[in-house]
């Protein structure tokens, strides 16, 4: 119980300079907004926007809930198309020589400009923001995965095969261990840009979302209906984050934290 | 001191072996041949193919020319997982506690999770690692990493025990308490094992007979029996038969070094 208080403590102590900073500035924009007298439709104070989602908080949600499927969605698809372009790059030279230079230079495309061609191709329901959701993801994915896979150093796979291990074995049981430091890395950026690719693909052509929701808003100047839609949109992410990194810990919850290896180092 | 000749009955026998590394040969014309209950130690320059030599008869890799033999195997592939091999790093699995490290072999052979802890826990007691098999690897000081690994090693219950400078990053005393504990844990009659070492007094002690290897390309150049008697063991570097036997060695290592 002590420990658990002093935890808490802990955290309150490293996140209260920055929740102090966000109060603050919450603060001067209010102050601000008042004392200038600025229109509602330019920028309205926080406490608009706080009505604004109270009582728009059923509308809010049942689009959060729309881009979250997207979202989900694609981030399961990205992960399996991820593990599998990684792990065939690990394995096969030709596979490593063929696909991943391509890999790279796909991303010097914008994908955002990519989006109104889905949509001519696929149309403008879910499919297409899925797709996009995956042309954000899959590449932190892979190369997260591809740079953790050929961390395994030569002497572990020589003691593995001295072991008498498989290639089998020695990629479930070495590889792949050795792999999932780097691989949550690329789950954690992979999150995070998730959602602005559901929002992209929502921009230019959907039919429902909090992107679609704050296309249609802005013109009619419900600018506080857009920043409650934004507000969602972070806490989404904010939340998915939270769960890779909830998952994280679990999976790597024997592995040795930079902590404990410094402890180790100052014995 | 005639370089040992192929025994027929030997559990261990490399003869005539020869391998080049990118055109460059790093071992010539190797014969070495161990008996069941032989303890014998490699000593020799840095790079002179002594871990070579020991990845060749593990299975890692094939010579180019010659014939290994372990414990009857003599395809290279074939020897991987039958000859027990431990390298200079501990090579811990991080993620591991120690218990499941030492465990990894038998897993790799499917042997039931029960059976494979109950072995360990067997002979965690003489590795002194008992109260630390729920440990994990970053929490053990260096010597009993090395224990680990070669507890890890051992389990894989193999006649031909490979050692590759197992103490050679431990600090001096640390080093000399692991060897006369490595004297007491083996079950001398019970294996063929082969050590790399730069250390001549480790050979010395540990050894029943000591090769001595040459450079550029790598080859046996004698051979010392470096038995000692129980009394030397015990006052072991100090002994006049151990310090004869120590000059004796540095000797024939430094002249092959003049002469290069």
């Amino acid at each position: 119980m002590i420990n658990y208080l002093g935890g808490m403590w802990l955290a309150a102590k490293n996140w209260s300079p920055a929740i102090f900073t966000a109060l603050a500035l919450i603060l001067i924009w209010e102050f601000v907004v008042w004392i200038l007298d600025i229109q509602r439709w330019l920028l309205p104070p926080p406490t608009i926007i706080f009505q604004e989602l109270i009582d728009s908080i059923g509308l809010l949600t049942r689009h959060a809930g729309i881009t979250l499927l997207e979202i989900i969605m694609g981030f399961s698809v990205s992960l399996m198309i991820g593990v599998a372009l990684a792990s065939g790059i690990v394995w096969s030279r030709t596979m490593e020589r063929s696909i991943y230079p391509i890999i790279i230079a796909s991303q010097t495309i914008p994908i955002f400009t990519l989006a109104p061609l889905l949509i001519i191709w696929v149309g403008t329901d879910i499919f297409s923001k899925v797709i996009i959701v995956v042309l954000f993801t899959f590449f932190p994915l892979v190369v997260s995965l591809v740079t953790g896979l050929r961390s395994v150093d030569s002497e572990s796979v020589d003691m593995f095969r001295t072991l008498g291990a498989t290639n089998a074995q020695i990629f479930r049981k070495l590889m792949i261990p050795t792999a999932l430091p780097n691989f949550f890395a690329g789950m954690k950026v992979a999150a995070v840009v998730s959602v602005i690719g559901a929002v992209i693909g929502e921009w230019v052509g959907a039919s429902a979302g909090l992107g679609w929701l704050m296309k249609l808003s802005g013109p009619q100047f419900q600018t506080a209906r857009v920043f409650a839609a934004i507000l969602v949109l972070s806490v989404v992410a904010i939340t998915l984050f939270s769960v890779v990194v909830a998952i994280e810990k679990w999976f790597l919850r024997k592995y040795p934290s930079i902590l404990s290896q410094a402890k180790n180092l100052g014995e | 001191m005639p370089v040992s000749t192929v025994d027929k009955d030997a559990l261990l026998t490399v003869s005539g072996v020869g391998f080049d590394y990118e055109n460059i040969p790093v071992l010539d014309n190797v014969d070495l041949s161990l008996n069941r209950g032989e303890f014998v130690a490699l000593v020799g320059p840095s790079g002179c193919g002594k871990s070579t030599l020991l990845n060749l008869i593990s299975g890692l890799s094939s010579p180019r020319k010659g014939t290994i033999s372990a414990n009857g195997i003599f395809e290279s592939s074939a020897r991987l997982g039958n000859v027990s091999y431990m390298q200079q790093r501990d090579l811990l699995l991080s993620w591991r506690t120690i218990a499941e490290n030492c465990q990894l072999g038998m897993e790799l052979r499917s042997i039931s999770d029960d059976v494979s802890k109950t072995r360990v826990q067997e002979l965690a007691k003489s590795f002194g690692l008992y109260d630390v098999l729920d440990h994990m690897p970053w929490q053990l000081s260096g010597g009993m990493r090395q224990r680990a690994a070669l507890m890890r090693t051992i389990l894989l219950e193999n006649d031909v025990l490979l050692l590759d400078e197992p103490f050679g990053a431990l600090d001096a005393i640390t080093r000399n308490v692991l060897q006369k504990w490595l004297l007491s844990v083996l079950v001398r009659n019970d294996k063929a094992v082969l050590l790399v070492t730069h250390d001549v007094e480790e050979a010395i002690l540990l050894a029943d007979r000591v090769m001595i290897m040459a450079s550029e390309p790598g080859r046996i150049i004698a051979e010392v029996d470096v038995r000692l008697a129980e009394s030397s063991i015990e006052s072991s570097f100090t002994s006049p038969e151990f310090v004869e036997l120590r000059k004796d060695i540095l000797e024939l290592l430094e002249r092959q070094e003049v002469s290069l």
